[in-house]
């Protein structure tokens, strides 16, 4: 590589005299009408500089020949300006509107999906309310039969006690009215007996006398 | 090129008619070829892939939304709502670039934005959209550009020189940035693919030796690729800064 490297040099060496004069006279040659007074410079620079590993073409770096400014300027303008058109008119908004539907789809979607969760949330709520209504209705409905059953238990107890207690008492005033007349009973009896046992250890006594014995007796 | 062995590294940028059009006039060249190429790709690929307007897209049209919202991200990021006005500018510019450098990574494709007239051509409409669209919607408030806000006085006559300075190189910067990554890379991808040809021309030990700069020529070919898409995105975002301030100018 190194040997090719200075052959090049040298041949550039040998040929810049050669090139030099070229370049002179083919420069105004080439129509650059335009950009004479550009193109000469450019080409003697390039002679001296770059022809050593441009030989095989125009004496100048292709990228700076001024020789193709023109045309690909041209041809950059009309392609530049057909894609910027094409793009701006056509692409971009297209794209853009595929974009902006599915936005505007998503955020339709989420809000559907939020309009439904607020509705789930309502019924929800409803039934929450509808139960704890229920329930207090229950509540309600259970203390009412409690409270209808422990009456009629009350009542019944009132009445059977009621019941119980004028037979107690009935039977109480019995009880005292056959303890009373047992004892009005009692003296007559003694005195019966006291009439009877001494008509039998000492003959008669009247019953009056005897009477009076036992109410003597009873006194003491 | 007499030898076929000697590989000339430059060839590959040069322009050759394919249809003259008369003698003196315009020609249709391989570069005028690949501009038209570039386009009707770009503009097929789009237009194609987004025909059936899927709701819920197939792969093809994943890649132009992806595409379009790869921009569109890039432009309301530096330039805001009000720059989405130069979207379609911004877009076209950053698939023009990228497509053309993308054809340039094929063998036997001519790559135009290695010529340097493409690259300032395009650099120099970024510019004049900017300062004309500058002007027109702030008027004189778009020199405001040149003056720092926050700066104090006795520091702007060196601060708005450099302002300026900056300003004006900027299509320079631009332009020369892309065209010179495109350039060099090709030429050492070139020079290195020389190396293998000319090494293996040499019998069994330079087909050992051919061995290196084929691993390196491959290493520098997927290091192109990334340069490619690299330069097309930063002269998107550039363009999109540039236009930023175009929009507003006090800093």
């Amino acid at each position: 590589m190194a040997g090719s490297a200075q052959d090049i040099i040298i041949v550039a060496q040998a040929e810049s005299g050669d090139a030099l004069q070229q370049g002179e006279v083919v420069a105004p040659a080439e129509e650059h009408a335009a950009e004479g007074e550009h193109a000469a410079p450019a080409d003697a620079h390039g002679a001296t500089d770059t022809h050593a590993s441009t030989e095989a073409h125009s004496e100048v770096f292709p990228p700076f020949d001024p020789a193709s400014f023109g045309g690909q300027l041209l041809w950059l303008a009309i392609t530049f300006a057909a894609l910027y058109f094409l793009m701006s008119r056509v692409a971009l908004p297209r794209i853009g509107s595929i974009l902006e539907t599915r936005r505007t789809r998503i955020e339709g979607d989420l809000k559907e999906a939020e309009r439904l969760r607020q509705e789930t949330e309502k019924a929800a709520a409803a039934y929450e309310a509808a139960l704890a209504e229920a329930r207090k209705n229950a509540h309600g409905i259970a203390e009412e039969t409690r409270a209808g059953i422990k009456a009629d238990i009350d009542g019944r107890r009132a009445d059977v006690e009621a019941t119980l207690a004028k037979r107690v008492s009935e039977a109480e005033a019995r009880i005292q009215a056959d303890k009373d007349a047992a004892l009005a009973n009692v003296g007559s009896i003694a005195a019966e007996t006291a009439q009877a046992l001494v008509a039998k250890i000492s003959g008669t006594v009247t019953a009056a006398e005897a009477r009076a014995a036992v109410a003597a007796v009873s006194k003491e | 090129m007499a030898d076929p062995n000697k590989v000339d590294p430059i060839h590959q940028f040069q322009i050759t008619d394919i249809v003259s059009f008369g003698e003196g006039g315009v020609s249709f060249t391989n570069s005028a070829l690949f501009m038209v190429l570039t386009v009707g790709v770009i503009a097929l690929y789009l237009l194609l892939s987004t025909q059936k307007r899927s709701l819920v897209p197939n792969r093809v049209q994943l890649v132009s939304e992806m595409l379009y919202e790869f921009v569109a991200k890039m432009v309301s990021d530096s330039a805001g709502k009000a720059g989405m006005k130069f979207f379609p500018f911004v877009f076209s510019l950053f698939m023009f670039v990228l497509v053309a450098n993308m054809f340039g990574m094929i063998p036997f494709f001519f790559t135009f934005t290695s010529h340097i007239i493409i690259t300032f051509a395009l650099a120099l409409l970024v510019f004049v959209v900017v300062i004309v669209y500058g002007v027109y919607k702030n008027g004189f408030k778009f020199f405001k550009l040149f003056v720092p806000s926050g700066v104090p006085g006795y520091v702007l006559p060196i601060v708005v020189p450099i302002e300026v300075v900056s300003f004006l190189s900027r299509p320079i910067s631009l332009s020369v940035r892309l065209f010179a990554n495109i350039l060099a890379g090709h030429i050492t991808v070139k020079v290195f693919a020389g190396f293998i040809v000319t090494l293996g021309s040499l019998g069994f030990l330079g087909w050992l030796g051919a061995l290196l700069p084929l691993i390196m020529t491959v290493a520098i070919t997927a290091l192109e690729f990334l340069v490619a898409a690299l330069q097309a995105y930063v002269f998107a975002v550039l363009t999109s800064m540039y236009i930023n301030d175009a929009i507003h100018p006090s800093h």
